[in-house]
């Protein structure tokens, strides 16, 4: 990605550079040509329409050229591959919580191999951050109640900058982080040491502690929809609208469940806001997604940018003891 | 403007041994009207914005909670909401009574049309005041003690509204009703400066221009009412 | 400084001396008395604003957070904005040159409501005693653009004061905005079409729609915000299912267009300063003169290009990209007609000339960035960067505050009937540009090396440290560029040559009136019957014959 984006970057530089030189070049000819000298008036010129056209359209034209380039590699950065490792990042004022889907937790770091996509689903537990990765030209706003993605394959192992870029607070400048790229035995030998168990693993522990596997039943029996293979299709609701059941709609429902209820069902689902911390709202949603993927990535187009665009969900109560603290296993790199 | 200007000299001089109302910048008073009914016209421009934010913001949040926004909404009166319409639209009659009683130099019609428009306005504001009230005793208001259980959603038997979802409309109705009693209670003020000057019988049909930027400004309070009643009270209404 | 010295000749009645006193003056509805109240108090802002620059500049000397502590930091920066952009940008040209001038240059004797001019001037100044309070006794943290639900939910400093300060500010710009559209409209002397208005006027009229129909926005927003901090309404607060993006639409609505709010006004200045010393009817009158009103028009619509990471959808992030392009054309189009307008011209050198100089080449690197930022790809990188302070610091500062003193170098000796030292204005003006550029370029630099703004320490990251001390090093030559002018415009106050009425020789009718002019501006109201920049009959020979309504 840094790559397209420094490409972008050049173009500018140079096309920007030639209209300024033009400008200035101008600009100092004209003011050194035409200075007053006793006895000469200046001559009056009226404008011209052609002139004004030209030195419209032609900037136009460049301007559009710019958009476009600009667009696209947007559109790059915004559009995670669907094969992507999928990591959870909880910001909080003013730390950074991660933690991977194989359950490795850590703080204020961010562990990754080389050469693979990465996703980032990232949500606030209070005010908005932005998790910056200027190495990787990549940067995302974290809002509380809702998910937003980010993505990036990094490609020298090494130590990265990560910042919050979006201010927060007292100590806005201190939430800031490493990004560790390694090489891909390491990384391994990394992931092995301290974790819990896979998140979708820690997912299943708490549906089933939780009682939401009396009425979503693994066959059609159940009081609830059956939740294997759902996520990533569409959903038709009750009230006549279909969604698609992405990261940010399993969350909703879990939160507030008659917002989008499923055509055909009673709105019996009791809400667990308050009830579960972000971190294992993330665990449901990984617990979920992995009883839907029979092979990975085929969530259809949509899903991957809707994380970014729908609705915003209810922020969950805080609950800082809730969730078993990560900062025991936080770095053990280095 | 363009063209007039010695007959401006003569009118100008004219204008000000006659008109004491003429202000010494002004050539002429038909300018002076001009730019003052220009002003308030570009004043309501401005006015029309500063409720548009709310509106916006309204707009957003009924289409995302739609089914909580008609919960919350059904629980306001709406036989109060109706009545102030009605009371406003009278009032609007008594406003337009007035100017046309300014520029006949009828005093007695204009002074009495001044306060049938004031008790208009006066009545308009209690009834919002009984209406606060009794959102207050419901625990309607948002904040520590709001309360929204069990309500249900019109349309969808079983179902309750989120009273998180409610509370947002309600913040939306006491802020958007709130800055229209403010406007309200603006404008009475402003009705009470030109009862003074009517009794003082300052108005003449040459000049009655604050009667009738006053009177702007009091339609365009009653058409943001207009527009708020049926988005607050009327959302999914049905006989 | 308001009280104007005795004139060493005869002197002639005007605005300064025809009455003496303090009421006088605060009771005055005279547009050019409430534009020298308005220079006072915004000289005043301008100089706390920098006192806060001066301060976060010296903190970031050293990557440790060393000199304050942190919320102190966060507070300097948030005042520095607030006050600069409230304080002293918006209201900068359009107050004081603009109150000054708008009458004058369409031949009226005030503006259409001078008593509103007054109470704008008041509400201005309620507002500022209010920002000033607040900074007293204790200041805000949260940036100048009050992100919810950080403002509105979790910091515990004073929010509902500072935004009831720049609501009250706000309502004197839309006062003022009023007063200037009407007064355009229903003003003009005779002969004076919209076809023969000076730019500048253009200029203000543009800028005038913005302050109308953006400034309410931002004031229901505080309101909005205020009350859900004081009421526990809660209408951006992600916890009631509201929505943190609605509040930054709302508020980049007003703030956007607000920039333009800043900028027009100074290219009106500029226009009348190149053409007056270029000596030549401005290159293209119509389309510099439509380019402001299209400014204010796109300026509305492009608001969301300050929230392409913010968690907006993709495809509106892609038409407000397009439609920042689209601003981008009129801005271009001025530049070049500026350019082209010096083709062929007899251009002197005066301190205002320099000043425009200054301009144009600020204003292009500024706007050149600006396309930078609108590329969308480039945009995720270094938005919420030093690359952004550094844009905007280049139109803001190096457009907006440049094209200031260069009208008021330029209106100097119309507004005090003095000349100032020219030397010295000459040196100011190379001081500023030297510094300015010394401050905020290295700050491109830092924003694409990725250091972030509102950033109190970076002792993480310490490579940054050269270019903010280069940074740091531009700020103190800028500040003693700033502190120049004002010195030497209170010394020539009272020992400056008294000025002729029009010692530039400058077409536009406020050069056709006394320096300082009369209370009532023109001794005969002007007939109007050549079109603006008139300076070719100017330097005619026989150029005392022109008609001049006296």
């Amino acid at each position: 990605m840094a790559g397209h984006v420094d490409a972008l970057y050049i173009f500018l530089l140079i096309v920007t550079g030639m209209m300024t030189l033009l400008i200035f070049v101008c600009l100092i000819y004209f003011a050194a040509r035409y200075r007053h000298r006793p006895g000469v008036r200046a001559e009056q010129l009226e404008g011209s329409t052609p002139l004004e056209i030209t030195w419209s359209a032609i900037p136009f034209v460049i301007f559009m050229v710019i958009f476009a380039w600009g667009a696209t590699v947007y559109f790059k950065e915004r559009t995670p591959p669907d094969d992507a490792a999928e990591v959870y990042v909880v910001a909080k004022q003013w730390m950074w919580k991660v933690e991977h889907a194989e359950g490795q937790r850590e703080i204020n770091e961010l562990h990754v191999p080389v050469g693979r996509d990465v996703k980032l689903i990232m949500t606030s537990q209070d005010v908005i951050h932005s998790f910056y990765i200027p190495a990787f030209r990549i940067k995302q706003d974290v809002l509380p109640g809702r998910y937003t993605v980010e993505w990036f394959r990094a490609t020298k192992p090494g130590v990265y900058h990560l910042f919050c870029a979006e201010y927060c607070g007292t100590q806005h400048s201190g939430m800031v982080g490493d990004i560790v790229v390694q090489e891909p035995a390491q990384y391994e030998a990394w992931m092995n040491g301290g974790s819990t168990g896979p998140l979708s693993v820690t997912g299943e522990k708490i549906f089933a502690e939780l009682g939401c596997s009396t009425c979503h039943r693994t066959d059609t029996q159940g009081r609830g929809p059956n939740l294997q293979g759902v996520f990533g299709k569409p959903v038709q609701l009750e009230d006549g609208r279909t969604v698609t059941a992405d990261e940010n709609y399993v969350r909703e429902c879990i939160l507030d469940p008659g917002a989008k209820r499923v055509k055909g069902f009673q709105p019996i689902m009791p809400t667990f806001q308050g009830l579960v911390s972000e971190e294992q709202v993330n665990a449901l949603v990984a617990y979920i997604k992995s009883i839907s993927a029979a092979k990975p990535g085929h969530a259809d187009e949509k899903s991957k940018t809707s994380a970014s665009t729908a609705a915003p969900q209810i922020r969950e109560e805080v609950q800082q003891n809730a969730l078993p603290n990560a900062q025991s296993n936080g770095s053990q790199v280095q | 403007m363009a063209d007039n200007s010695a007959a401006a000299v003569q009118v100008n001089a004219h204008g000000e041994a006659h008109n004491p109302a003429l202000l010494h910048h002004f050539a002429e008073p038909q300018q002076q009207r001009d730019a003052a009914s220009l002003g308030m016209w570009v004043f309501l421009a401005t006015e029309v914005m500063f409720f548009g934010g709310l509106f916006c913001a309204y707009l957003v949040y009924r289409r995302w909670y739609f089914g909580d926004f008609a919960a919350a909404s059904k629980t306001i009166n709406m036989g109060y909401g109706a009545t102030n319409t009605a009371v406003l639209i009278c009032s609007s009659l008594t406003v337009v009574l007035a100017v046309w009683a300014a520029q006949t130099a009828r005093r007695t019609l204009l002074i009495v049309s001044l306060v049938i428009t004031m008790l208009l306005g006066v009545t308009f504001l209690g009834i919002k005041g009984i209406e606060y009230r009794e959102k207050f005793v419901e625990h309607h208001v948002p904040g520590a003690s709001f309360s929204f259980d069990k309500v249900p959603i019109p349309g969808h038997p079983g179902q309750y509204a989120n009273p998180r979802h409610a509370q947002l409309f309600f913040s939306l109705y006491f802020v958007m009703t709130g800055l229209h009693a403010l406007h309200m209670i603006i404008g009475l003020g402003i009705f009470l400066w030109l009862l003074t000057m009517a009794w003082k019988g300052r108005f003449t049909p040459e000049w009655h221009t604050p009667v009738e930027i006053g009177g702007l400004y009091w339609h365009f309070v009653d058409i943001v009412w207009i527009y708020l009643f049926p988005l607050l009270y009327l959302i999914d209404r049905h006989p | 400084m308001s009280m104007p010295t005795p004139m060493p000749q005869p002197e002639r009645e005007n605005y300064l001396n025809k009455e003496y006193g303090v009421w006088s003056w605060l009771l005055t509805t005279d547009h050019k008395r409430i534009a020298l109240l308005y220079l006072l108090s915004i000289t005043f802002f301008f100089f706390i604003g920098g006192f806060f620059a001066l301060l976060i500049r010296l903190e970031l000397l050293t990557p440790a957070g060393d000199l304050v502590q942190a919320d102190t930091y966060n507070k300097l920066f948030t005042m520095h904005g607030m006050v600069m952009v409230f304080f002293f940008l918006i209201p900068s040209i359009p107050a004081v040159l603009g109150n000054f001038l708008v009458p004058m240059m369409i031949g009226a004797k005030d503006l259409a409501f001078p008593r509103v001019n007054l109470l704008s001037w008041y509400l201005y100044i309620i507002g500022g005693v209010m920002m000033l309070h607040c900074m007293l006794t204790g200041g805000v943290d949260t940036g100048w653009t009050f992100y919810a639900p950080f403002a509105t939910n979790f910091t515990n400093t004073k929010i509902v004061e500072a935004g009831l300060a720049i609501f009250v500010a706000g309502f004197s710009s839309i006062l003022t905005g009023l007063n200037f559209v009407v007064t355009i409209h229903r003003m003009r002397a005779p002969g004076m079409t919209w076809s023969r208005l000076p730019l500048f006027i253009w200029a203000h009229y543009a800028t005038s729609i913005i302050q109308l129909l953006g400034t309410p926005v931002i004031a229901v927003t505080i309101v909005l915000v205020a009350a859900e901090r004081a009421l526990h309404l809660g209408i951006f607060d992600p916890k009631l299912g509201g929505d943190p993006l609605l509040f930054q639409h709302l508020f980049w609505f007003y703030s956007h267009p607000a920039v333009y709010i800043m900028i027009l006004p100074a290219m009106g200045v500029v226009t009348e300063i190149i053409a007056c010393f270029s000596r030549k009817r401005i290159f293209g009158y119509s389309f510099v003169a439509f380019s402001s009103i299209a400014i204010a028009v796109f300026g509305f619509l492009v608001w969301a290009h300050h929230m392409f990471v913010a968690g907006m959808s993709v495809y509106a992030a892609l038409v407000f990209s397009l439609l920042s392009y689209a601003v981008a054309v009129p801005s271009a189009i001025k530049v070049f007609n500026w350019t082209a307008t010096l083709y062929k011209g007899s251009i002197h050198y005066d301190a205002p000339m320099l000043y425009a100089f200054g301009f144009l080449g600020l204003f292009t690197i500024g706007g050149l960035t600006g396309l930078f930022l609108a590329a969308l790809g480039i945009d995720v990188h270094v938005t919420d960067t030093y690359f952004v302070v550094a844009h905007f610091h280049y139109i803001m500062v190096g457009g907006a505050v440049m094209g200031y003193l260069g009208g008021m170098h330029f209106w100097w000796p119309k507004i005090s009937g003095r000349l100032y030292p020219e030397g010295w204005a000459r040196l100011a003006a190379l001081i500023v540009f030297i510094g300015f550029n010394l401050t905020f370029f290295p700050q491109f630099i830092l924003g694409y090396m990725g250091m972030p703004r509102r950033y109190y320490d970076y002792s993480h990251m310490p490579e940054f440290q050269v270019l903010n001390v280069l940074s740091t090093a531009g700020a103190t030559v800028l500040g003693v560029g700033y502190l120049l002018p004002m010195i030497y415009f209170l010394w020539s106050m009272r020992y400056g040559k008294p000025a002729s009425d029009n010692p530039w020789n400058a077409a536009g009718l406020e050069w056709k009136t006394a320096s300082p002019p009369p209370t009532f501006n023109f001794d005969e109201e002007p007939v109007v019957t050549w079109e603006a920049y008139n300076y070719e009959e100017l330097d005619a020979p026989h150029s005392e014959e022109v008609p001049v309504g006296r």
